[in-house]
């Protein structure tokens, strides 16, 4: 499938932002899979093209980080972090609830074709409200068995992230400071982004 | 020595984010004030505040700047928002709260070491972070406050927002460049140093989002007010990052110098569940661990590192004494195998081993000499990888056997985890 004149403008356009067209290697991997939910070996071979580089290097970067999806999954991507902070405070059992809800295991994606629960994962940074999930590009943080019912409910009737209208999203409540912590606030209106993955 | 909001000081304002409301604040005031003055008179400013990298090594920022060859250009800086560190969160919060003061920490660092093009490299993870800062970035643009010929000043800079896509080996300078330039995010020899030879093969400044954060008000109040805030050798504040086992979980501003007693117990509003601490991890998942007796430590640097840690990137994990530390130091060694590029025999290989090894700990299946095997080839990777990712791999898991050797030899005698409740039973 060959991306869209869009995103081959796009590429164009980030390869001449930076010193070097190889720096937009990553940017444009991005932008691929922004279009077309993963990465395709035909989209690798375009951005080659498209930056003057063999594909051969395209490749060697996209297959070295985490988040570049390399097949289709369901229409939600979920992952949960069991690094020390998110154990120590219940992880590995959200873990074991998530999948007992899902009748699903790590890598697999729901019958209804709405979440793939993509693997368990290191460290995503929202320590401070473990134990934590990220849904699509969103965390999820002070998860509970009730809190992941909700989500669940919620991911089965949504499109995906990138199907969607932008809307507003409520961000990840603020984390506690000394200072007088403002309310939670409405983040402007996301932009549809691509699903994330981590091995 | 307490709380000391300074970075955090105007995070209570409604829509902080918003260029005129951070304007409201005092905002890129800093930078008007900068622009002012020569670049030369900035760095040693910096020099004198003694603003040390808030990214985990403490090296003085302004030393870092003063090493750039005289005369190369081009330069380049890059602010380093990779923040991966297992623990901690307090990069993420700034970016989120008030990207306009880490653009202002960015603009104030770019003017001062006589660069025109700036990378801010972010985890490819955080999104709304990104948003946030590509929204400040246009706001900025359109203000004028980046461009060319900045605010009639004669001097040219642009900010380039590059988003990673989950590596956290690019957290490490010269594998962020590596990255950076395209490539897989495999780190680079040292020397050359980055300042002589980094991106593009040019002189180069990597710099954290803490670290320029700090920078506004240095401008602002002078290098004698900052260098009177916190301790001698540790000037100014930290956002430490609180998370495991306490009441209160999030990031704290605090003096440096204060007691982590004072952070744990009356920030954090102490142990959960009226438990009891058992240990507690400064810096994030590299360092060491500490212990109840070692509360009365001071948050800074040096005093961290005389109790046998590291205060790295600000993290605080707290343990109670239902903690199986077999498991804890298991998922750091776990994390590190995971994040290992591959590059270099000792990290890739031993990071493997030990991971097998706390596995078979965990699963009843270690033997007596493991142990000490463990701890062999943690000897044998730290100090012989090739960038500090394996070195730190092999911390926290060695300090571990130091203080809890007991619980190594419980997960033998008795065949698996003595903590272990059973994941079924927990979410019945």
């Amino acid at each position: 499938m060959a991306l869209a004149k869009s995103t081959a403008e796009q590429i164009k356009d980030l390869a001449a932002r930076y010193p070097s067209s190889q720096s937009a290697i990553i940017p444009a991997l991005w932008a691929a899979q922004h279009e077309q939910g993963y990465v395709t070996d035909e989209a690798m071979h375009e951005i080659a093209e498209h930056l003057g580089l063999p594909p051969s290097l395209i490749e060697a970067t996209a297959s070295f980080y985490s988040m570049f999806l390399t097949r289709p999954e369901g229409r939600h991507d979920v992952v949960i972090c069991i690094n020390a902070p998110c154990m120590l405070r219940g992880a590995d059992e959200m873990v074991a609830y998530l999948e007992r809800q899902l009748g699903v295991r790590a890598g697999q994606t729901t019958k209804d074709g709405a979440i793939t629960w993509h693997s368990t994962i290191e460290c995503l940074g929202a320590c401070g409200g473990a134990p934590m999930m990220q849904v699509d590009h969103r965390f999820e943080e002070d998860l509970t068995p009730e809190r992941i019912d909700a989500i669940i409910e919620r991911l089965r009737e949504e499109p995906a992230p990138h199907a969607a209208e932008p809307k507003p999203e409520v961000a990840a409540a603020p984390a506690v400071t000394p200072a007088p912590v403002k309310p939670e606030k409405a983040r402007p209106a996301a932009r549809p982004r691509t699903k994330k993955v981590q091995n | 020595m307490a709380i000391r909001p300074l970075l955090t000081k105007d995070f209570a304002t409604e829509n902080l984010e918003q260029l005129a409301v951070y304007e409201r604040t005092g905002g890129y005031s800093g930078f008007k004030q900068a622009l002012e003055m020569q670049p030369d008179a900035l760095v040693d400013m910096v020099k004198k505040s003694g603003l040390r990298g808030r990214g985990g090594a403490g090296f003085p920022t302004g030393n870092k700047w003063g090493f750039l060859p005289k005369g190369m250009y081009p330069r380049y800086l890059v602010c380093n928002a990779d923040e991966s560190e297992p623990g901690c969160f307090k990069d993420r919060y700034l970016m989120e709260e008030s990207p306009h003061q880490v653009l202002e920490g960015i603009l104030i660092a770019s003017y001062a070491i006589g660069c025109n093009l700036a990378f801010i490299y972010i985890r490819g993870e955080y999104l709304p972070q990104h948003e946030a800062l590509e929204k400040a970035i246009d706001e900025a643009r359109q203000a004028g406050y980046l461009g060319k010929n900045v605010l009639g000043k004669g001097y040219d800079i642009d900010v380039i927002l590059h988003r990673g896509a989950g590596a956290y080996i690019c957290g490490e300078e010269t594998a962020m460049l590596t990255s950076l330039e395209g490539y897989r995010g495999e780190p680079r020899l040292k020397p050359p140093f980055p300042a002589v030879k980094g991106l593009y093969g040019k002189p180069t400044v990597v710099n954290n989002v803490e670290t320029v954060c700090n920078l506004p008000h240095i401008v602002l109040n002078g290098a004698e007010w900052f260098a009177a805030i916190g301790t001698p050798t540790g000037s100014g504040t930290r956002l430490w990052c609180m998370s495991g086992h306490v009441n209160r979980p999030g990031n704290y501003e605090m003096e440096n110098g204060t007691p982590i007693r004072e952070l744990i117990e009356e920030h954090g509003g102490g142990v959960w569940k009226n438990r009891k601490l058992k240990a507690f991890q400064p810096g994030g998942a590299s360092m060491m661990v500490l212990l109840p007796q070692h509360l009365d430590v001071g948050l800074d640097f040096d005093a961290i590192a005389k109790a046998g840690s590291l205060a790295g990137a600000g993290a605080m994990v707290v343990m109670d004494e239902t903690t199986c530390m077999v498991d804890a130091a298991r998922r750091y060694v776990k994390f590190f195998e995971h994040e290992s590029c591959g590059k270099c025999t000792p990290c890739r290989e031993g990071t493997f081993w030990m991971a097998n090894l706390f596995d078979q700990f965990e699963a009843g299946e270690a033997k007596p000499g493991d142990i000490d095997l463990l701890l062999d080839i943690g000897y044998n990777i730290d100090g012989r990888s090739f960038c500090p990712l394996g070195d730190a791999s092999t911390w926290f898991p060695r300090s571990v056997i130091k203080f809890f050797r007991e619980e190594f030899q419980e997960h033998i005698s008795e065949r698996g985890c003595p903590f272990k409740k059973s994941v079924q039973e927990a979410v019945a």
